[in-house]
């Protein structure tokens, strides 16, 4: 919410600070500032000047040559305006001076323009006057502002004061009743255009439906400074007719609408509305549009109320039916648009038809034209979700829906509509029609909360007195009741719908006590241990473990497109193409959650690999969400896993060797078993495997598929790994038991053999294993062999097998009697020893 | 006899003083004290001597030959020391040429981030766990007193999950750990939950539709205000620096009550006033406040007898302020480039 600091002290006047005190003292109590806009920054030495003589430039046809009366001197000043006559009083920068833009508008610099005498086509100019634009404001905010050319305060032709003034409900009216008739030559050029002034932003939060007004937060202005709240004094204007002869309500859906209220406006002069209400408008970033528009604005900003003019000679059956859409209706909105609707729209209709969409837009059909006679104002309270939810639906939001879907209290309606109907008198717009339709709903009964201080203070771990407390609520117009048992009662405004606690009063008190001014203490209790959760614990290892080996960690987003199934190659029916389905995405390609870890993986590789980055190992830990029935029922499993990829230096067995390492810091000490052909569509079928960890599964690593490779871009050979953390989880272990040093020295024989190709090398461990006993310490592969010594069909594998004992030097014989063994195991595989 | 011995004694240390290489020494060595050597023969010819001198003699010929294997033996170390020198000379390396180092992998700034917010919070007691990203819309909005109407749920811009109950979503935020540690009915609670969370942003310099949140959570008897105060300066003093100042805004949190933003000094400037806080001096970075009593209540927990205060920290906030970061979208591009420099 943008508003005009004037504005505010309208209703503070005692106000006095400066704006950074305002933004930072409002701020600390509750009402957020998110900057100020000074309008005055660059304007510097601007007078009202009046124009004595004008000539023509003699070396220039576009220019003009002014002597211009700016009060203690009359100056001359070259132009290439040519809006100006003689006598009109305008705004001059000095010699000297800074204006805020340049005259076509468009983006104002940083720091102004700074104006200087000097020679224009050989004649002195020693100033300027400026156009709106130059004053760093535009024809929204200032209509009566030309299309192009200086700004004209008054023009000598211009005599007639066309305000007529009755009985005025606040100083700014009163004051525009003399409106532009004084302008005096050297004044304050900036002072009359209202631009010493600062339009602030706020951040209202949700809580604060009140705070969506200048009323409301000029009343959080005034507790924040101290000072006194002066709201305008609505009076209940009109002459001695009825309403009830004029309109009638008939509210049929009272669910949406909990209050209806209606008044009449006769004899409608529609004219431009005085400056000072136009110009609060502009602030607010409201265009002003005529007196009858902009008294409706000036009051929604004002009391956070929006309200709505209707034609009532447009009215059908001078009758008001507020009720549902019907599904499928058409309706065109004043802005020409046609609107689909469905039953659940809250429409306001006449006796034949539909007029407006509740709290969101009026219709076509009876908007106001200039040649309104009759107003019926209406200012109600609908139900804010409803609001919100049609706004959503329909498509339109506005700045009425925006309010009234903060959920609006019912009172503000009636002292709005009274607001309206009142300026309408004091300036002159019309006639306004004696009594009110008020169709509403019981209004909440006044809350009452008991006074706890001793609460708030146990909460907030201060010690503020009662007075301080009571003076606090004074401050925010919480009333307060003394009871006969000596308790006090606290009376909530109807306003603060938010206050419903202890907690909140408590807040209340602290906002204005200063958050600053409570101590810093810490919890006192028991001593508690912090920790990791045991996951968490894995998860750390395996990040140490994947950077030691030289991956870096990457993070990709859970949701995916699902055409990544066709470029990871997966058949149409894999189970993994059953996903977690989000119904409103970002668009396909972040529509359903990851059912595997490889396309984040994958797509970060091809990222690093289309920038030219050499030798890229990445790693992430992220979930894979599986759905149990489809669709869902309950919430998917969540997968935790341990990706590793990479490309460049390396191959599959470095791959291998990070799972290893991994397994091994976990304290995974079994050695792992690796089944080729895991069957993995998006691997290399010759080169993957599954990882089984005592019979379980807990990953798969391979070289990707080469097809898959073309399908993200990657000119080159990549490895992945997948290790799924809940089934590894459990084999792990940070225990850790030492074993003692051998102490007796191990024997160690090679064995050579010939074996035929498709035995692997886990064949032979497992042999080797399997038979060695109990002296068994290792089996290390050192050779590996396929070529023209080697028969076809065979390779030539060489082991070192390592025996120790732990109590005694092992005996030959006992060397012999294992390596039989494992021999005759082997031969059973079809191997031959080499000789 | 003794005129020999003196002139073989000579002539050896003269002899083992002037060699300059350990082959030379030790064919001194052998000429000398060798089974055929001088000194040996010397012993040899003791038969020629009277029986009664014998021993003097032989004592004789005994320290001679001690002194001569002494000088040997210092003569050796001397001259070894002086080889080591000059082969270490000519070792020389130029100790300017490029290091090999093992091509360590680096941790993710967030992670990095997120782990030093656990390790302070951990050295104060808390408890680090975890909660689901899919959930169910009971802790993501209504125990924690955002009802089905209510505007923050628009707020937040809710991702919903196609489902049979209508109620799965991705977690807007991680605030839903709270009610989920609190059912659990173990109190005293010190917790945080960091974990992602997901909104309907488009991705930008700013926004990820996928982010990561750090909730916190204490549950005892007399939590205050104040100590949610005096926790978070110190976490903030621990995270930015000892010279680090807190302001607390008050705002508005619907499972909070009384709530607040929490501002540090800009760790930039020191609160100067600079491009970094956009000339506030101040960079705001979490939301916290007391444990609404509803949310207690729902949860199982009386609000009469405990109370609690409740952070959450936006993770990718804190890692791009302290690392400088200025584009969001790096975060989750995972080139290795921006990666190598955490």
């Amino acid at each position: 919410m943008n508003t005009a600091l004037s504005w505010i002290k309208a209703y503070v006047p005692e106000l006095e600070c400066s704006d950074q005190e305002y933004c930072d003292k409002m701020t600390l109590s509750g009402t957020k500032v998110e900057g100020f806009d000074r309008k005055d920054k660059n304007l510097e030495k601007i007078v009202v000047g009046q124009i004595d003589a004008i000539e023509k430039h003699p070396d220039a046809d576009k220019l003009i040559v002014c002597q211009v009366n700016i009060g203690s001197e009359t100056i001359q000043i070259v132009t290439g305006a040519n809006n100006v006559k003689v006598g009109d009083k305008v705004p001059v920068v000095l010699n000297g001076g800074k204006v805020a833009g340049g005259h076509d508008g468009g983006p104002l610099p940083e720091d102004g323009i700074s104006i200087k005498a000097g020679k224009l086509r050989g004649i002195p100019s020693n100033g300027m006057m400026c156009s709106i634009e130059e004053l760093g404001s535009d024809r929204t905010m200032y209509p009566e502002a030309p299309e192009e050319g200086i700004y004209i305060f008054e023009r000598e032709s211009d005599c007639d004061g066309e305000v007529s003034s009755k009985e005025v409900s606040s100083k700014e009216v009163s004051s525009e009743k003399d409106g532009k008739s004084h302008v005096e030559v050297g004044a304050d050029a900036v002072e009359l255009l209202g631009l010493h002034d600062t339009v602030f932003e706020y951040e209202i939060t949700s809580n604060r439906v009140d705070c969506y007004s200048v009323l409301g937060v000029a009343r959080e202005a005034a507790a924040t400074f101290g000072k006194t709240f002066v709201p305008p004094e609505v009076k209940m204007v009109g002459n001695d007719e009825d309403v009830n002869d004029y309109v009638s309500v008939e509210v049929r859906d009272k669910d949406l609408c909990p209050r209806y209220c209606a008044r009449v406006c006769k004899n409608i002069k529609i004219g431009p509305s005085p400056q000072w209400m136009q110009r609060r408008l502009a602030a607010s970033g409201i265009r002003p549009i005529n007196n009858l528009v902009d008294i409706t604005n000036y009051v929604m900003e004002e009391y956070g109320q929006p309200m709505h003019a209707f034609d009532l000679d447009t009215i059908a059956g001078h009758k008001i039916i507020v009720r549902r859409a019907n599904d499928g209706d058409e309706f065109q909105t004043l802005d020409g648009q046609m609107r689909k609707l469905d039953g659940e729209v809250l429409m306001i209709c006449d006796a034949e038809k539909e007029i407006g969409i509740a709290g969101i837009m009026g219709g076509e059909n009876s908007k106001i034209t200039d040649d309104v006679h009759t107003v019926l104002f209406e200012a109600a309270t609908f139900n804010g979700p409803n609001i919100r939810k049609s706004a959503k639906r329909i498509g339109l939001r506005t700045d009425a829906s925006g309010k009234f879907e903060k959920g609006l209290e019912p009172h503000n309606a009636e002292d709005a509509i009274n607001r309206a109907c009142q300026l309408i008198e004091e300036l002159g717009c019309g006639e306004v029609v004696g009594g009110m339709v008020d169709i509403a709903e019981p209004m909440a009964e006044q809350k009452v909360l008991p006074f706890r201080p001793e609460k708030y203070n146990k909460l907030l771990g201060t010690s503020i007195s009662e007075e301080e407390m009571l003076e606090i609520f004074g401050r925010l117009d919480i009333g307060t009741v003394k009871k006969e048992d000596g308790s006090i009662e606290l009376v909530i405004p109807y306003f603060r719908q938010d206050l419903t606690c202890d907690a909140d009063i408590a807040e209340e008190v602290v906002r204005f006590f200063g958050y600053d001014k409570v101590p810093d203490t810490l919890p006192s209790g028991e001593a508690m241990t912090g920790k990791l959760s045991y996951k968490l614990r894995i998860e750390q290892k395996a990040r140490d473990i994947a950077e030691y080996c030289g991956f870096s960690e990457g993070m990709n987003f859970s949701f995916e497109s699902p055409r990544v199934f066709d470029k990871l190659l997966l058949p149409a029916d894999d189970v993994l193409r059953r996903t977690v389905t989000i119904s409103n995405p970002l668009g396909e390609d972040y529509s359903i959650m990851r059912t595997l870890p490889l396309h984040g993986m994958l797509s970060s590789l091809a990222i690093n690999y289309n920038r030219r980055n050499k030798d890229v190992k990445l790693y992430e830990l992220g979930n894979v969400y599986l759905p149990g029935k489809l669709p869902l029922t309950e919430l998917p499993e969540e997968r935790m896993q341990f990706t590793l990829g990479f490309y460049g230096e390396g191959d599959f067995y470095v791959m291998k060797g990070v799972a290893e390492e991994f397994f091994a810091a976990v304290g995974m000490h079994k050695k792992p078993s690796y089944t080729p052909d895991s069957g993995k569509p998006f691997l290399h079928p010759g080169r993957q495997a599954e990882i089984r960890y005592d019979g379980v599964l807990v990953g798969y690593l391979g070289e990707v598929h080469p097809e898959v490779l073309d399908n993200y871009g990657i000119g080159t050979k990549a490895y992945i790994a997948v290790l799924d953390m809940p089934n590894l989880i459990p084999f792990t272990t940070f225990d850790r038991k030492y074993e003692g040093i051998a102490k007796y020295p191990s024997v160690s024989r090679d064995l050579s053999m010939v074996v035929p190709k498709n035995i692997l090398a886990g064949d032979i461990e497992n042999v080797i294993l399997q038979r060695g006993g109990k002296l068994l310490e290792s089996c290390q592969l050192f050779d590996i062999y396929e070529g023209a010594q080697i028969k076809q069909g065979f390779k030539s594998v060489a082991y070192s097998v390592t025996f120790r004992a732990k109590d005694r030097t092992l005996e030959e014989s006992d060397v012999n009697a294992a390596m039989k063994k494992i021999l005759n195991g082997l031969e059973q595989l079809g191997i031959e020893l080499r000789q | 006899m003794k005129a020999r011995l003196e002139q073989i004694r000579e002539k050896a240390i003269s002899q083992i003083t002037g060699c300059e290489s350990a082959e030379k020494l030790n064919e001194v060595r052998v000429a000398i004290l060798g089974k055929k050597g001088e000194l040996t023969n010397l012993l040899k010819s003791m038969k020629d001597v009277a029986p009664e001198e014998r021993p003097k003699v032989g004592q004789m010929v005994n320290e001679a030959r001690a002194e001569i294997e002494k000088v040997l033996e210092e003569h050796k170390t001397r001259m070894e020391k002086v080889l080591r020198e000059a082969r270490m000379k000519a070792e020389v390396i130029d100790v300017t040429l490029p290091a090999k180092r093992a091509q360590l992998g680096h941790r993710h700034p967030n992670t990095i981030a997120l782990e030093e917010v656990e390790r302070i919070f951990v050295g104060m007691g808390y408890e680090v766990v975890e909660g689901s990203e899919v959930e169910k819309d009971y802790y993501n909005f209504e125990a924690l007193n955002i009802p089905a109407d209510h505007p923050a749920k628009d707020e937040q811009d809710t991702f919903y999950v196609v489902s049979e109950t209508g109620d799965i979503l991705l977690r807007t935020q991680t605030s839903g750990v709270q009610v989920h540690e609190m059912e659990k009915g173990r109190l005293p609670i010190r917790m945080i939950a960091p974990g992602r969370v997901f909104r309907s942003d488009e991705v930008d310099a700013t926004h990820s539709p996928c982010f990561y949140q750090i909730e916190g959570l204490v549950v005892d008897k007399n939590i205050t205000f104040a100590d949610l105060k005096g926790t978070l300066a110190e976490f903030a003093r621990a995270l930015f620096g000892e010279d680090t100042k807190v302001k607390f805004r008050p705002h508005h949190f619907p499972f909070t009550e009384p709530s607040a933003e929490v501002d540090v000094s800009c760790f930039k400037c020191g609160g100067k006033g600079c491009r970094f806080c956009k000339g506030s001096g101040w960079i705001e970075i979490l939301g916290c406040g007391m444990v609404h009593p509803h949310v207690l209540e729902v949860s199982g927990i009386d609000p009469e007898e405990y109370t609690g205060f409740a952070f959450g920290i936006g993770l990718e906030r804190i890692a791009l302020l302290k690392y400088e970061i200025d584009d969001m979208r790096l975060l989750y591009e995972n080139d290795i480039r921006f990666l190598r420099q955490f």
